[in-house]
């Protein structure tokens, strides 16, 4: 198949047209009658968003969201390619459902999968999962996400063997200990009644993650930082060359854990939403590089696991629709970080950090790239959501940045109709 | 006036107005409650549920006899012996119960905000008989109805709240009411009893427990929450009591005319020595009667703001 991609702006680039042939972006190529022509009027072409941190639920938990309406959701916000976290049922410690995964993942077709592998048997905390058969199968990371790695010397265990097979350790960093809540401890939670997980759960595993890094000569990826201290350890960390590296997600720049007052679970996560210092933390984090990439933690969550007593609710949220918007609305609009920050944070450091080798926009290249229109302002509406649960907190917000067209190795994969 | 909203949720929904309403519409009611004939008909007609999924004693059955002296059809429902034993879920518990053309369903749940999760689906008005650790408008409303009882006004008094501060909505709902009303709180307990931020609240954390109840106008304890205790926040009830009981010696502390309060269940021998809890200047038994006639002035002031509409 052939397409022209004409009458764009390209990202960091003079080109007004993209010409792709298969999966490949081209040298121009003759029009003939079988060129797909889209003319973009004057939007702007990104590389294709890399996530690095969702829940795609399947297998086990298809009622929540399946392998292809978590794409077509990605596909949606712009992602051209995501990382799927073992969260599942059966979990995703070994090959074979690693080979499940991203077999279902080419059938459905709407965005690359790379699976990350759970670092621990059935995300136990105990014994080391098949990290080298499931690297053979496709995975490109090892957390046991959902949980903190359980015990130091677990982590240990985890980081060194996994260096032997070239891959990361990406840590949910949450002192489970101190984690016996529903939200954020402070004066909010004091005043709402709600149990609070402090800040400090956080910090205390992120600093033994630094510790552990910098002793072994490891790297150590923080999964979505949310708090304050734990920003001002990993900028300390790097600035002595530990190789620590971060993300956050887009609730933890626009959000906080006043939000939770009216017990609506759509503002539930976890880690929690945090207080309005941590929020700007979390934004300085981003503007100075501190903070490497924007990850989702898209985490569908059924209705009925939703719409119950807060503390009793599941944790998280979608995200995949949103993530884009978010940050060029919420960061790049108010001038905190610039647009190439921005796709810094949603392509070129995640893909780098799992040496994906995405991002690229040039002739030879796979033909991934989304594009965006940055001018008109538009209002998000949950109920159109492609992804298969809808819990967002964003339902109604005024937002720039919508998707008119994805393109994932020259397929489209999501296009507007306007 | 009335009431402004169709629920009664918490103390942080009232405003100082409403809250001086109320107060003054259950000295009306406690006229009703100690004269001879109890029966009014303000209620008459209408229905109220109690949906209780704690136990409860007094918060209940106050409930219960007051929508009972007001003439209303009331019924009560527990979680156990209910369909919630059957896994059926709050919101479908609550809809089944608003479908009998109830008019008012009086709740109590163990998880906070559990009310204001109900009561936007609901046609009955919601009031919350006590939310988790969130609030417990009803108990915060016979308190200051008692102390309304023995003083001209709030402003500036000095209330002490000692005892376990982290899981009470005891403490919450009266650090509200009493601030939105001019009174000071001071607030002790074990540290690892103290929330996070309650400062924010209005309240003063005070250094010891001597340090709360000087000077006080009112003293109340708290209960400790032994149910709530599923990790250890303090080491032994000789410990607690050895250095956070309300004693006879740290009551000498207060006003000469300052009064004792507890909103019951009390620990005897832990938030307070029995003699206390029977000395001179314990109100503890009349709060349980000032208990009903708060109930009935709001449920009558529901009622009414449900019946002008």
């Amino acid at each position: 198949m052939k397409i022209l991609v004409t009458n764009c702006k390209v990202f960091n680039s003079d080109k007004t047209s993209l010409y792709i042939e298969d999966d490949k972006f081209v040298n121009p190529f003759e029009i003939d009658d079988t060129v797909v022509v889209k003319d973009m009027k004057g939007n702007m072409v990104f590389p294709g968003f890399v996530d690095l941190h969702c829940h795609l639920r399947e297998p086990g938990f298809e009622y929540k969201e399946t392998i292809k309406t978590g794409t077509m959701s990605a596909a949606k916000g712009g992602y051209t390619s995501v990382c799927s976290m073992p969260n599942t049922f059966p979990v995703c410690d070994n090959a074979s459902v690693v080979h499940g995964i991203m077999k279902k993942a080419k059938e459905a077709g709407f965005c690359r999968v790379y699976p990350v592998g759970a670092c621990s048997k059935g995300e136990a905390g105990k014994e080391l999962s098949e990290m080298g058969l499931m690297k053979e199968a496709g995975i490109v990371a090892v957390t046991d996400d959902g949980k903190c790695i359980a015990t130091a010397e677990l982590l240990r265990k985890v980081m060194e063997y996994s260096s032997d097979f070239g891959l990361l350790v990406m840590d949910h960093c949450e002192d489970a200990s101190l984690s016996d809540g529903s939200m954020n401890e402070s004066d909010t939670s004091t005043s709402i009644g709600l149990r609070g997980i402090p800040s400090v759960a956080e910090d205390i595993i992120i600093a033994r993650d630094i510790i552990m890094s910098e002793y072994l000569g490891i790297p150590i990826h923080i999964c979505h930082v949310s708090t304050k201290n734990g920003v001002r350890m990993i900028r300390e960390a790097k600035k002595r060359g530990v190789k620590v590296t971060t993300e956050t997600c887009p609730h933890y720049f626009t959000l906080n854990d006043e939000n939770c007052v009216n017990y609506d679970s759509n503002f539930k996560m976890y880690p929690p939403l945090r207080e309005n210092e941590d929020v700007n933390a979390i934004i300085e984090g981003l503007a100075d590089g501190t903070i490497d990439c924007i990850a989702t933690d898209h985490a569908p969550h059924h209705e009925d696991e939703k719409t119950i007593e807060f503390a009793l609710a599941n944790n998280g949220i979608v995200g995949l629709e949103t993530a884009f918007p978010l940050g060029y609305t919420y960061l790049v609009k108010t001038n905190r970080i610039t647009l190439n920050q921005l796709i810094d944070a949603m392509v070129y450091n995640p893909s780098s950090i799992l040496k994906l080798g995405r991002g690229s926009l040039e002739v030879g290249a796979d033909a991934d790239f989304t594009v965006m229109d940055l001018d008109n302002e538009f209002v998000f509406d949950k109920s159109k959501m492609l992804c298969k649960s809808k819990n967002t907190p964003y339902d109604g917000y005024k937002l720039f940045g919508k998707t008119i067209l994805t393109v994932m190795g020259g397929r489209i994969t999501y296009e507007e109709l306007c | 006036m009335g009431l402004k909203n169709k629920d009664l949720l918490g103390m942080k929904q009232l405003s100082a107005e409403e809250i001086m309403e109320i107060l003054e519409t259950a000295k009306t009611m406690k006229m009703v409650l100690t004269s001879g004939n109890k029966k009014t008909s303000h209620l008459q007609g209408k229905s109220v549920v109690t949906l209780f999924y704690e136990n409860s004693t007094r918060t209940r059955l106050s409930f219960e006899l007051a929508s009972k002296y007001m003439g209303s059809a009331s019924a009560n429902i527990s979680a156990s012996g209910s369909s919630v034993s059957k896994g059926e879920s709050l919101l479908d518990t609550v809809r089944t119960i608003d479908m009998m053309a109830t008019d008012i369903v009086v709740m109590r749940h163990p998880q906070s905000g559990a009310p204001h999760f109900i009561a936007p689906y609901l046609n009955a008005s919601v009031v919350n008989a006590g939310d988790g650790m969130n609030e417990h408008p009803t108990q915060a409303l016979l308190d200051l109805f008692t102390m309304y009882e023995r003083f001209d006004s709030f402003e500036g008094k000095n209330i002490a709240i000692c005892g376990d501060l982290y899981h009470s909505r005891v403490v919450r709902s009266n650090t509200i009411g009493l601030t939105k009303l001019g009174a000071k709180v001071s607030v002790y307990g074990p540290r690892t009893m103290v929330p996070v931020g309650i400062e924010k609240m209005g309240a003063r954390v005070a250094s010891s427990v001597a340090d709360a109840v000087k000077d006080a106008d009112a003293v109340m304890g708290l209960r400790v929450q032994l149910e709530r205790q599923h990790k250890s926040l303090f080491p032994s009830v000789a410990e607690y009591s050895s250095f956070y009981s309300i004693t006879s010696d740290i009551l000498a502390l207060a006003k000469p005319e300052a009064f004792l309060m507890h909103p019951g269940p009390c620990n005897h021998g832990v938030e307070l020595p029995t003699a206390v809890y029977d000395c001179d200047q314990s109100v503890i038994n009349e709060q349980v009667t000032n208990g009903v006639a708060v109930r009935m002035a709001v449920l009558y002031m529901l009622m009414a703001r449900r019946n002008s509409l």
